[in-house]
């Protein structure tokens, strides 16, 4: 267990001319025994970053420190990590039990450790009666608990997680999440966990970092990233629906981007006047569209109401009234907070 | 396996497919019969009379000392350039792998050797090794050894072999840089962070998961050593000195167009017939029952 | 990339390097030799330099104006060879594509047996039937021909294989939208089929211009005169004579004409080549 440090880390491809920089300076401490989530949309640098930590890519510029050491001249092996893939990469030649036991191995480590770690592992994650199968005759679920058994295993400082749940379906996505919570509450090992769904990374997270663009925009609780975010990709990245963003709201000052999320408007007999565009039932809640009622811009604002109110008809002019403490302010050039 | 949506026609498919069923009526499936035929007969020196032998060619040459030493001659043979074909063609195809600098140019180079003609290549190493004027002969001359395939047996046999696994390396290359290809990179990634180092990776790991095309490339490499190497053969040895580098297929050769034994020479056919189906046969239920990751 | 070892990055070229040299060796070798007159050729050792006689070694090569064991006019037999090389490329190509779609195609009686019968020839390889073969194209009247020279050898089905494992792969989606746009099969075979099967037939070009330039055995039996040896039959030709007859630069200037050829197309088509070469036999 032990903590990650990225100091001013920075990733470029090629040389010369052509020279592509992918991560624009990534600063985060995080501590030892941390959950972290790093989550953006595909091409943001998440994975890249990932890979940097576990040795796969080399570092361009800055540091990375695993525990006391700077690790950007260690090899993978040297760096005591482990590393769940998306794909799995199990080796489909060897057994569950080899597959799990082959970095024990490398290390030297006794057999009878060997048999009784791979054991532990393989109950805490139930997969006990798969020990002597080979990885194609699982299912993906199932895979995918192998992968993470063979991490478990290695008893590492540092668990990285590439996008792992993304291979799964819906149902058994919403599973695996609860046991990597459980996994972590029982053992405690420092996360670095890499998705493009914001869910995962709103329920998994004690604290996220939003990447786009290869720029870190926010790092903060999930609690923090909800209601204060950093930007406006933030404020639009998390949350379903998205928070709207609007530069036509009343009384709104020029070069201000008025942030409210659908669930912080009211339907209301006064407040701001919206021309009904469209409704969509979603059974327990539904989505209003609305448009401005005092100007002609083609901006949609989106209020989310609850079953127990009544359906606006479409045409009519209805009301929202947003919650004072819930309106957020940002630059409209920058998209910084204001 | 089969199409879902079909064509339906009467004359059309075998109009189509008319000319490669005649091609392969007139010459393939009757000159077979024709071999298989001619195995139980028995030519005199003037052609003019064929008498019935029954198996009396088949176990003439299982009685023939010579016969059997020449399936010997071909098992060594072809032992010995699977074996050095593969191997060297692994090794180039595993560091080729790791270089993304220069990578079309080995591999332009490497794949010279299959676009040279076999009887050429043959000439071209029997040139360098020449005993009058070859010039790996006066290399070797001067660290003490004297090659004469001409006259020495061994030296003949590893004459051959070089040429023939020369020719072989680009297409074992070509196949064995592909297999490594197909191998996930997060398989090697995995690996890595388990800590195992590139020797251990390639054995426990890459080589493992290539047992499919070693395999493929094994049976390939045999037929290959047992059939296309004549025109090597002849170009250098001619199957000397004696009968030292005389493989079976080269006997057929020698033995029907100079030696002028019908009869033998159809039933040594029909053997080597035999010998392929078998291997052919082999490779396919391989095939069938290759793992599938 | 994995690692950061300098030291087997190093290694790698170097392996790379020694492989590349050694397969090289002996085609550099004989090009220098074609560039030297015969008796340079002919000192123990040969000079490992290109000498002077470039022009000269080729031209008597081409002209077949050496001495007695090189008088064939080597240009005549490079036209025979790629007359052959031509009719065994096309030959096969064209019969294939239309025997696999048809196999692939259409439901009819027999096409299992006929799928067999083809599909038999992969096992045999000519140099095993080589005397019967002989007799065949003997009574057709055809030995010494170009036809008897390139015939025989379109027999074997690896093109079919190839070109029926490609066509399985084809969605059949496209053969119920041109149905539906009013096409017959044939029509569907030229608009939709063939310009798919593109790398397809490219790959397959590489391979069988390299089987047909390089045929050796059948060529020597069947071609009984002079003026029908294809350029590979020529070059060893040259070499009956005696050792002390032979005119080693001619030789080697006229195995460099024959290698030139074949290895220009596998260059030049390298990318599809390799595909095509391992995708089919897999």
């Amino acid at each position: 267990m032990a903590s990650i440090t990225l100091n001013n880390v920075v990733k470029r491809y090629g040389s010369g001319k052509h020279v592509n920089p992918v991560i624009h300076g990534v600063n985060a401490q995080i501590a030892d025994g941390e959950f972290i989530v790093i989550v953006g949309p595909s091409g943001c640098g998440k994975s890249t970053l990932l890979r940097m930590v576990a040795g796969l890519e080399e570092i361009s510029e800055g540091e990375i420190s695993i525990g006391p050491r700077v690790v950007n001249n260690l090899e993978p092996a040297e760096r005591d990590i482990a590393m769940v893939f998306q794909n799995y990469a199990l080796y489909p030649h060897m057994s569950v039990f080899d597959n799990m036991a082959y970095g024990l191995k490398i290390a030297k480590v006794p057999v009878d450790e060997i048999k009784a770690r791979v054991d532990k592992a393989a109950r805490i994650l139930e997969i006990g009666a798969f020990l002597q199968r080979k990885p194609r005759e699982l299912s993906g679920g199932q895979r995918q608990r192998v992968a993470m058994g063979r991490a478990i295993v290695r008893q590492p400082q540092v668990f990285l997680f590439d996008e792992p749940l993304s291979n799964l379906d819906a149902k058994l996505r919403a599973q695996t999440r609860l046991e990597i919570q459980k996994l972590h509450r029982e053992l405690g090992i420092t996360s670095l966990f890499v998705t493009h769904d914001q869910v995962e990374a709103m329920t998994l997270a004690q604290r996220m970092i939003v990447m786009n663009g290869g720029v870190m925009e926010q790092f903060g609780t999930p609690e923090e990233v909800y209601t204060r975010p950093a930007t406006t990709f933030v404020a639009s990245f998390i949350g379903s629906p998205p928070m709207n963003l609007l530069k036509d709201a009343p009384d709104a000052k020029p070069g201000v981007i008025t942030g409210i999320r659908p669930e912080h408007l009211d339907i209301s007999p006064a407040g701001w006047a919206l021309q009904v565009e469209a409704v969509e039932m979603l059974g327990a809640e539904r989505l209003v569209y609305g448009r401005w009622a005092h100007s002609a811009t083609d901006e949609l604002v989106i209020i989310r109401t609850e079953e127990a109110h009544a359906v606006p008809a479409l045409g009519t002019t209805i009301h929202a009234t947003p919650r004072p403490d819930r309106i957020h302010h940002f630059d409209a050039a920058t998209g910084k907070r204001l | 396996m089969e199409k879902r949506v079909l064509f339906r026609s009467t004359w059309l498919p075998w109009l189509l497919l008319a000319p490669q069923l005649l091609v392969v009526g007139v010459f393939f499936f009757w000159p077979a019969g024709q071999a298989l035929i001619q195995s139980v007969q028995q030519q005199d020196a003037f052609g003019n009379s064929i008498t019935w032998v029954g198996l009396d060619n088949f176990r003439t040459l299982l009685n023939d000392e010579t016969y059997l030493a020449s399936f010997q001659t071909t098992l060594i043979f072809s032992v010995l350039v699977t074996v050095l074909g593969l191997s060297i063609a692994l090794l180039l195809a595993v560091f080729a792998d790791r270089i993304i600098k220069g990578a079309t140019f080995y591999k332009t180079v490497l794949i010279l050797p299959y676009a040279v003609a076999p009887v050429v290549t043959g000439l071209l190493w029997a040139f360098m090794f020449s005993t009058s004027n070859g010039v790996v002969t006066y290399g070797l001359h001067q660290i003490g050894v004297h090659w004469n395939h001409l006259l020495n047996g061994n030296d003949a046999m590893a004459l051959v072999v070089m040429a023939a696994v020369w020719k072989q390396i680009s297409y074992n290359f070509l196949f064995f840089l592909a297999g490594l290809n197909s191998i996930p990179k997060s398989l090697i990634e995995a690996a890595a962070i388990d800590g195992a180092g590139p020797m251990r990776r390639f054995w426990t790991i890459q080589f493992p998961l290539l047992s499919p095309t070693t395999f493929f490339l094994l049976v390939i490499n045999m037929v290959y050593a047992f059939f296309d190497t004549f025109a090597i053969i002849d170009a250098t040895t001619q199957g000397g000195p004696g009968k030292d580098t005389a493989t079976l297929v080269y006997r057929v050769y020698f033995d029907g167009f100079r030696g002028m034994d019908f009869g033998g020479a159809a039933a040594q056919s029909v053997v080597l017939m035999v010998i392929v189906i078998a291997l052919t046969v082999v490779q396919f239920k391989f095939i069938e029952k290759k793992v599938n990751y | 990339m994995v690692e950061r070892r300098p030291a087997l990055g190093l290694l790698a070229h170097a392996i790379m390097i020694i492989g590349a040299l050694l397969v090289a060796f002996p085609i550099y070798l004989a090009f220098v030799a074609s560039t030297h007159s015969a008796q340079e050729v002919m000192q123990s050792p040969m000079p490992l330099w290109p000498g002077s006689h470039f022009w000269e070694s080729y031209q008597t090569a081409l002209m077949g104006t050496g001495k007695a064991s090189a008088r064939m006019p080597v240009a005549r037999m490079i036209w025979v060879s790629f007359v052959i090389t031509f009719i065994i490329t096309f030959g096969k190509i064209s019969i294939s594509l239309l025997s696999a779609f048809a196999i692939v195609y259409f439901r009819f009686p027999l096409r299992n047996l006929c799928f067999w019968l083809i599909f038999i020839t992969l096992m045999l390889p000519v140099e095993v039937r080589i005397g019967p073969t002989y007799q065949v194209v003997a009574d057709l009247g055809l030995i010494n021909t170009y036809a008897g020279l390139s015939i025989p050898l379109i027999a074997s089905a690896t093109a079919t294989f190839l070109f029926r494992q490609f066509f399985l792969t084809v969605p059949d989606e496209l053969v119920e939208a041109a149905r539906m746009d009013g096409a017959g099969p044939m029509r569907f075979f030229k608009d939709v089929l063939l310009p798919l099967s593109a790398t397809s037939i490219a790959a397959l070009f590489v391979i069988q211009f390299i089987y047909g330039w390089n045929q050796y055995l059948w060529p020597l039996i069947a071609a009984t005169s002079e003026d029908m040896y294809p350029v590979v039959i020529g070059i060893k030709q040259m070499l009956g004579g005696g050792e002390s007859n032979v005119e080693w630069n001619v030789v080697m200037a006229t195995a460099i004409l024959a290698m030139l050829p074949p290895a220009l197309v596998v260059v030049l088509m390298q990318k599809w080549f390799v595909k095509g070469l391992v995708d089919t036999e897999k």
